[in-house]
Formats: structure tokens, C-alpha cells, sequence
């Protein structure tokens, strides 16, 4: 009660349906090209338009390729897919950031990037990472393709109430750890459905020291433990961010927006259905070594004993270990590494690349070592190279590409081949994620560079 | 696909791993289709477990064992984890499922296996290890599942519980209404809410 997540929530209820979920108003509906043809599809179907227009925003990230953006997609099956976008929005009459667009790019970088994501709002995508943009304080989450067809058809969506979570970080980060390693700690310890059912507000010393990308990459890992979504009250930080973005309001209403914006928190007396404290000191640089994000330890840790894990889970921990060809109690350190992945919703933004950069500089890529570095958005690539980090990176033996998502889930050509280990700072280790049969050991961009220069895992506070 | 939904008897395929994600339902590979394929989606339910990479069957997953099939699937706890894609729910409606048991369902997962007239019935945890010992021992055995009275009953052992679902998404169910129908009627209500 009296929780941010309430007010959000209850100022967004179009009607209470008798013995259900909420009718709720949506404010912004992001559409990308892998989950959205199905809704537009069956609004022809019933021969209906988008009811408001104006409020959704599209683009292709899932099946971008990152070279050669300027030429057609060789591959005829994603092409048509990126080709069924741009065709639904201009007969829908949506607005449309295609590849190659300087506004392109992952959509849950471009939106908060653009201010198009501002605090106070509902905002949703079919897309489980839509999580990400509540760190600029809005309520944002994940839906499947029939919800997306509600959104263009009613701008409205039904849902029932999920509870409400709290998990506050006091204290202080140690050097070298991230707000990757944060979110990688939360799910080994809430485990992969531990937030099932709820909606987080993040909160406490940690998260208010975090930079507005550190804040992004934690919302955007809120639904690895399950949750619908999770938000950072707003703060100056907040504002400072959105201040001068392209969609962000201006003058007076720029005044009214941020007076309204700082009620947005909970209150004093706010209860929550579940709260959980963690002790950031507590926090070292995480990697995983099985196949969902909860499986992850401290980077100097090992992987589990079998005895550690409860009965019923035991099949499937020995099928994951089985996968990534590790065994209970082996150390990761030294481990050999094939690939490394910079990028993804998770960890494609400016202050990731510095991170990466910042351990590459003066270095070099170690032999046998491939890197697929991409930026979240042609802004974050404007960016990267107005900051001279390009060069930095280049002389280091590493390339830039051209934004999407990229390895994260090998919808392009870039797939991890079988068998082979990737350090990636993406979001999901599942099997086959990143390719047929790859392995993938998620981290932070710190311990991604660390083993990109070393060609083995290795902590990066080693190197800093 | 739009069905109604009664009474349910089926044998049962289980699959007693837990936290299966929604890449291992349907692999990335397979959502660059622009078209609602059920059967497309279906034949590549669990594609990367049911086939071996030279694309032969691969006889150790429960789709290619004869001894298993029904209309029912029975998962260990928290399916459907991770991504959105409503692919999963058409591949689990496309093959032939309409009831997914399970102790512990995602969210969004669940959302979308009942946009999709795919009844996600949650048991307790020592309910689902009885249904998998049971279907163990003897493929035949039979579930019933029954909307109206929102029980799901373990025929061979009699064992019964109540699942939840809620009045609204009951009615939709059974009488195979989406929330697409109902909001189509609600303009008046929107245009109220955005202008007050």
C-alpha cells in the first residue's frame, strides 16, 4: 500500500473488470519486428485501426545484421521480417526508426534514450527486457503477441495486479563490481522465479549511486527472477538524464513534468507484499556457469557440489552442467574462453563501452579470442566514437559494429558456433541461446574485457 | 486456437525438468515467421531436445516416446521462463496440448498460453512429483482436468486439488471469448479515462 507501484499502477486503471484483472491505460507501446507481426495481422483480421497511434514506436533490432546495415538483409527470411515492419506502420500510420535510421537501434536503449520513456508512465513491448526502461521510474514489462494486438487495438491492456517487491542494496560496491554483477548477484540468490508474480522497486544506497545505465541494466535483469518488471523511484539523476532528449518535454512543461515527477516515490509508511535487503559490500564481480541466469556465482567461487541442490532440481542442474561441459566444484577461473559479446539491451549502452574500454586500453585481444562488440543504438555509436573510444578499442585489436541485438539471441548472423564458450554481457545463458549448442557464461563488461585480453575467465579487478 | 473449454480427460507427457525457458519451447530460430502457423510452431515445439542436430528424432525425449501422449503436458516447476514469445504458446497449442500442469508457471508465459486457450493448471509441488511417479509407472493413466469446478483429479489414485482461475478469464475459457472482444467494447470507458 502506498508503494510508487500502486500509484503508478492505480492512476493507469481504465476499469476494474468484475471478477478479473484491471483494465489498464497504456501510455507507450514499443514494437519490434520479431513479435509484432501476428497483431497487426489480426487487426486486419477484424478490420479494425490502431486506436492511438501516436503513442506506439517502432522499430527492427532482433534481426539487424551488425555489418553492411546500408545493403539489404542477406538473409531472405529475416529481411521480410524487418520488410513486414516498415509495411504495418505505414499502413498503420506509426511512427518507424528503420535500420539504418541514426535513431535506430535496440528499443530498449532508443527509448529512454530518445525520451520517449519518461517516469510516471505505462509503457510495454512484446518483449521481456521492456523491463529496462523503469529506471526512469515508469512502470514498464513484458508482453506476449496477443497483448501487443490489445495495446494497437484499445491502448489498453488487461492485467491483473501483480504484489509488490522490495529489494534495497545499502552500502557501498567494491571496485571493479558493476551493476551486472548486482543483478547476477539478485538472481543467484532469488533464484530465476524468485520475483514470479511481483513488480520490484529498487532501492537503497547501491541504486541511488548507480548512473542512469547502471540503473538500466538492473531493471532490464528484473525479469531473470521472474519479475513482471522493476523501477527506480525518480530522482535528479533521472532528470538530469531526460533533460534536452528529443521526446522529453520542454520549457514550462518541462518545469510541470518534473514537479509532478517528484511525487513520484513511495511513501514513508509504504508496505510492501515482500521486501529483501542485500548489503552491497557483500558483491563481488559474478559470472554464470550454467544455463539460466540464477546460476551464478562470484567469479573467484566455483560451480556448486551436487549435494547443494535440492533433490527435485538435481536433473536439471546435471542436464545444465552436462551442457556447459563444467562439474560440480570446479573453479572458473582459467577457464578458456572462445568468444566475447559486448552488447544487448542489458549492456550495449556509452558507459558499457567505456567499462570495456578501460581494461582493453593498452592491452590486446588475446589470440584465439573472438569479440563482437556492438552498440545498443547509432547513438550509442556517435557516442563511442565523439568520446574517442573507437581508437582506444581499435588499437587494442577490437571492431566496432553497427547496432542490434545482436549475439544476445543469434536471430542475425552472429552465432556463437557449437560447443564453443562465450563471455557475454548479455542477458540470458539458455541453451542454444546464442547458437545451436554455444555456451555462455554472462558477466559484466569489466570481467567481458578481462577475459577478451586473457583468453580465459579471469576477475577483472586483476586488471584494474 | 479459440475452443471452448469443459471437462478435460487425457493421458498425460511429462516432462519433470524445471525452470524450461522459453528458448528450449521454441528456439530463436523459429519467431522469424510473419504468419500465426500453429502447425509450424508445433512441429518445432522443444525443437533443439526433440531432434538431434542432423535433424533425426532423438529418441531419449519424451515427444518421440510412443509410450506418452495426450492432450495434457506436465512440466516441473517454473515453465516458461524467460522470454516473451507468444511462439511458445502456439507451438504448445500447435502441437495438440490444451492443459499445461505445472507447480509454478512465468508470468508472461502464462499470460500467453491463456491467450491462446492453453489452460495453465497450477498443483502443489508433492502433487506434481505424484503425478510424475504415476505417469511413470503406467504411460496410461489419466488426468482429469475440469474447468467448471476448477479441479484437477489424478484418476488413478483419486488424488484431487483446486487450481485457480479467475471468474472473468473462466468465462472467456469456456466460452472461448479473448480479452481482444471484450476491450473492442470498452471505447467509451478509454475516451473517459483520457480525458478526466
Amino acid at each position: 500500500m502506498n508503494t510508487l507501484f500502486d500509484k503508478i499502477w492505480d492512476a493507469h486503471i481504465v476499469q476494474k473488470v468484475e471478477g478479473g484483472p484491471d483494465q489498464l491505460y497504456i501510455d507507450r507501446l514499443y514494437c519490434h519486428e520479431v513479435t509484432s507481426p501476428q497483431a497487426f495481422d489480426g487487426l486486419r483480421k477484424r478490420g479494425i485501426r490502431c486506436l492511438r497511434p501516436e503513442k506506439i514506436f517502432c522499430m527492427p533490432d532482433h534481426n539487424t545484421p551488425t555489418h553492411d546495415q546500408d545493403k539489404p538483409i542477406a538473409d531472405p527470411v529475416s529481411r521480410k521480417q524487418v520488410d513486414t515492419l516498415s509495411e504495418n506502420v505505414a499502413e498503420f500510420g506509426l511512427t518507424h526508426y528503420g535500420m539504418n535510421d541514426p535513431r535506430n537501434g535496440i528499443i530498449h536503449v532508443v527509448g529512454p534514450e530518445r525520451g520517449l520513456s519518461l517516469p510516471g508512465m505505462t509503457i510495454v513491448c512484446g518483449d521481456s527486457h521492456t523491463s529496462t526502461h523503469g529506471a526512469v521510474g515508469a512502470l514498464a514489462f513484458g508482453i506476449g503477441t496477443s497483448e501487443v494486438e490489445m495495446v494497437l487495438a484499445s491502448q489498453c491492456i488487461l492485467q491483473a495486479k501483480p504484489k509488490s517487491m522490495r529489494i534495497r542494496i545499502e552500502g557501498a560496491l567494491g571496485k571493479g563490481v558493476t551493476a551486472k554483477d548486482v543483478a547476477l548477484f539478485l538472481m543467484s540468490r532469488l533464484t530465476t522465479s524468485g520475483a514470479t508474480g511481483y513488480f520490484v522497486e529498487y532501492a537503497g544506497a547501491v541504486v541511488r549511486d548507480l548512473s542512469m545505465e547502471g540503473r538500466l541494466t538492473l531493471c532490464n535483469l528484473s525479469i531473470e527472477m521472474g519479475a513482471r518488471g522493476g523501477f527506480v523511484a525518480p530522482d535528479e539523476k533521472t532528470f538530469a538524464y531526460l533533460k534536452g532528449r528529443p521526446h522529453a518535454p520542454a520549457g514550462e512543461e518541462w518545469e510541470r513534468s518534473v514537479a509532478y515527477w517528484k511525487t513520484l516515490r513511495s511513501g514513508d509508511d509504504a508496505v510492501f507484499d515482500r521486501e529483501v535487503v542485500f548489503d552491497g559490500a557483500e558483491i563481488e564481480p559474478m559470472i554464470t556457469y550454467g544455463t539460466n541466469p540464477g546460476m551464478g556465482v562470484a567469479i573467484t567461487g566455483t560451480v556448486p557440489s551436487l549435494d547443494r541442490i535440492p533433490a527435485e532440481g538435481q536433473p536439471s542442474f546435471l542436464k545444465s552442467l552436462r551442457y556447459m561441459d563444467f562439474h560440480p566444484g570446479e573453479e572458473l577461473i582459467g577457464k578458456a574462453v572462445d568468444y566475447v559479446f559486448l552488447g544487448a539491451c542489458t549492456n550495449g549502452r556509452i558507459e558499457d563501452f567505456r567499462a570495456f574500454a578501460s581494461i582493453a586500453a593498452g592491452r590486446h585481444k588475446a589470440p584465439g579470442i573472438t569479440a563482437w562488440l556492438v552498440p545498443g543504438s547509432w547513438e550509442v555509436r556517435r557516442q563511442i566514437a565523439e568520446e574517442g573510444l573507437d581508437r582506444v578499442l581499435e588499437e587494442a585489436g577490437f571492431e566496432i559494429r553497427q547496432p542490434g541485438c545482436s549475439a544476445c539471441l543469434a536471430m542475425n548472423d552472429d552465432k556463437i558456433p557449437p560447443g564453443k564458450y562465450c563471455v557475454s554481457t548479455s542477458n540470458r545463458n539458455f541453451e542454444g541461446r546464442q547458437g545451436p549448442l554455444s555456451r555462455t557464461l554472462l558477466a559484466s563488461p569489466l570481467t567481458a574485457a578481462a577475459a577478451a585480453v586473457t583468453g580465459v575467465v579471469t576477475d577483472p579487478r586483476t586488471l584494474l | 486456437m479459440k475452443q471452448k473449454f469443459n471437462i478435460i480427460e487425457s493421458t498425460c507427457v511429462p516432462l519433470p525438468l524445471e525452470n524450461v525457458d522459453t528458448d528450449q519451447i521454441i528456439p530463436a530460430r523459429f519467431l522469424k515467421a510473419t504468419t500465426r502457423d500453429e502447425r509450424f510452431f508445433g512441429e518445432n515445439l522443444f525443437r533443439d531436445w526433440r531432434y538431434n542436430s542432423d535433424g533425426t528424432p532423438n529418441p531419449g525425449f519424451v515427444l518421440n516416446d510412443p509410450r506418452y501422449g495426450g492432450e495434457i503436458l506436465v512440466a516441473g516447476k517454473n515453465f516458461g521462463s524467460g522470454s516473451s514469445r507468444e511462439h511458445a504458446a502456439w507451438a504448445i497449442a500447435g502441437y495438440g496440448f490444451r492443459v499445461v500442469i505445472s507447480s509454478f508457471f512465468a508470468d508472461i508465459h502464462k499470460n500467453n498460453e491463456l491467450n491462446n486457450f492453453v489452460l495453465p493448471v497450477v498443483v502443489s509441488e508433492d502433487f506434481l512429483q505424484e503425478i510424475f511417479a504415476a505417469v511413470r509407472e503406467d504411460p496410461s493413466v489419466k488426468v482429469r482436468v475440469d474447468v467448471p469446478a476448477q479441479t484437477v483429479t489424478l484418476l488413478s489414485t483419486g488424488r484431487s486439488e483446486s487450481f485457480e482461475l479467475n471468474p472473468y478469464k473462466k468465462y472467456c475459457l469456456m466460452n472461448a471469448l479473448d480479452d481482444i472482444d471484450y476491450l473492442l467494447l470498452q471505447k467509451d470507458k478509454i475516451e473517459a479515462y483520457e480525458n478526466r
